[in-house]
């Protein structure tokens, strides 16, 4: 009997299926799906909490330096954080450069009107696998994907979104606020 | 008179020169066509016996999620460091060897990387390099696709 079940564990071990080097990848994220919850100090040295954000729409800019279209759309976000950041977006940017000195060389050279905090491959996996870029999701009041968009977007079709998401649910905060 | 002659000097040498000299490191688009594969002929030869090696020459975090299995790292290939990784990892390699690069770190055409390790490649002798052709980037193009994956470092 014990031989028996030490057989079927040496079977089970061996079958592709527990193989590790191809082990499925993290879950997709779709629209609809709770944005997964991080915190990170940012390169100010401030703490941005995405729960912290509840009741903003956030827009998480996954980029890099080496990334071109990345680098024309910075400008973009940065105008849409100073004309709707009052009305309650914040755009939060992840670079996903191989070093940290890399990406301060580049904000050195970019304004940017929003934070930036350093992603890796765990944040990577955390947000399903970022595995090109550009990427950008809209994050709602209540913390769920709005929009998902792989690939360049123009300044346009975000601040269509935005304005969509900000009137939504929630309206203008500046009509809430005291 | 003289600036003239200078003009078409330099006009002169900037089309005759051959293509591979102007490629800059983002211009995926002067890579020969010939040596182009497309993800579906790759994923079949990796099935095959004799399956040729992988380098991703793109940037190590995205390599870390996840890469072509049996692939190495050997980029990024928009820099020096980079390029000698690549070297070192091809040294011992006969140049007649069949290899295969990708990155897919953006879209192909914006790419950093892609074209300056195949330049460095030709210029070392390998004479049958096969470029992967990653339309958007490696997740949509390969990952998405439901290619073989193999995550972590």
């Amino acid at each position: 009997m014990r031989a028996g079940i030490a057989v079927l564990a040496l079977v089970l071990a061996l079958s592709p299926a527990m193989a590790a080097p191809l082990a499925t990848m993290p879950v997709k994220l779709k629209v609809g799906d709770a944005a997964p919850q991080f915190s990170r100090t940012d390169l100010l040295g401030k703490n941005f909490d995405l729960k912290a954000q509840r009741g903003k729409i956030v827009l998480i800019d996954f980029w890099a330096s080496w990334c071109a279209p990345c680098m024309i759309e910075i400008p973009h976000l940065s105008r849409l954080q100073n004309q709707y950041g009052g009305r309650g977006l914040q755009i939060v940017g992840i670079a996903m450069d191989d070093s940290e000195a890399v990406t301060r060389q580049t904000m050195a050279k970019t304004a940017f009107s929003y934070p930036v905090a350093l992603g890796d491959a765990k944040f990577g996996n955390l947000y399903g696998g970022v595995l090109g870029l550009p990427l950008q999701m809209l994050v709602g009041r209540d913390g769920k994907i709005l929009a998902i968009w792989s690939g360049e977007v123009t300044e346009a079709v975000l601040d269509k979104a935005i304005t969509a998401a900000l009137a939504k649910s929630g309206g203008d905060r500046r009509r809430h606020d005291p | 008179m003289r600036a003239i002659s200078a003009l078409l000097c330099l006009l002169a040498a900037l089309l005759l020169a051959p293509a591979g000299a102007n490629a800059a490191a983002g211009d995926a688009l002067t890579i020969p066509t010939a040596v182009v594969i497309q993800p579906a002929e790759l994923a079949a030869m990796l099935k095959a016996p004799g399956a040729p090696p992988v380098l991703q020459v793109g940037f190590s975090v995205l390599y870390q999620q996840a890469h072509i299995p049996g692939a190495q790292y050997a980029g990024p290939g928009n820099k020096d460091e980079g390029l000698e990784n690549l070297k070192s990892h091809v040294a011992a390699l006969p140049h007649d060897k069949l290899l295969v690069i990708y990155c897919g770190c953006c879209p192909w055409e914006k790419c950093p990387n892609i074209a300056a390790a195949y330049n460095q490649l030709t210029a070392m002798g390998f004479s049958k390099v096969r470029v992967l052709y990653l339309a958007s980037n490696f997740g949509a193009d390969w990952v998405d696709k439901g290619y073989p994956v193999t995550r972590g470092g």
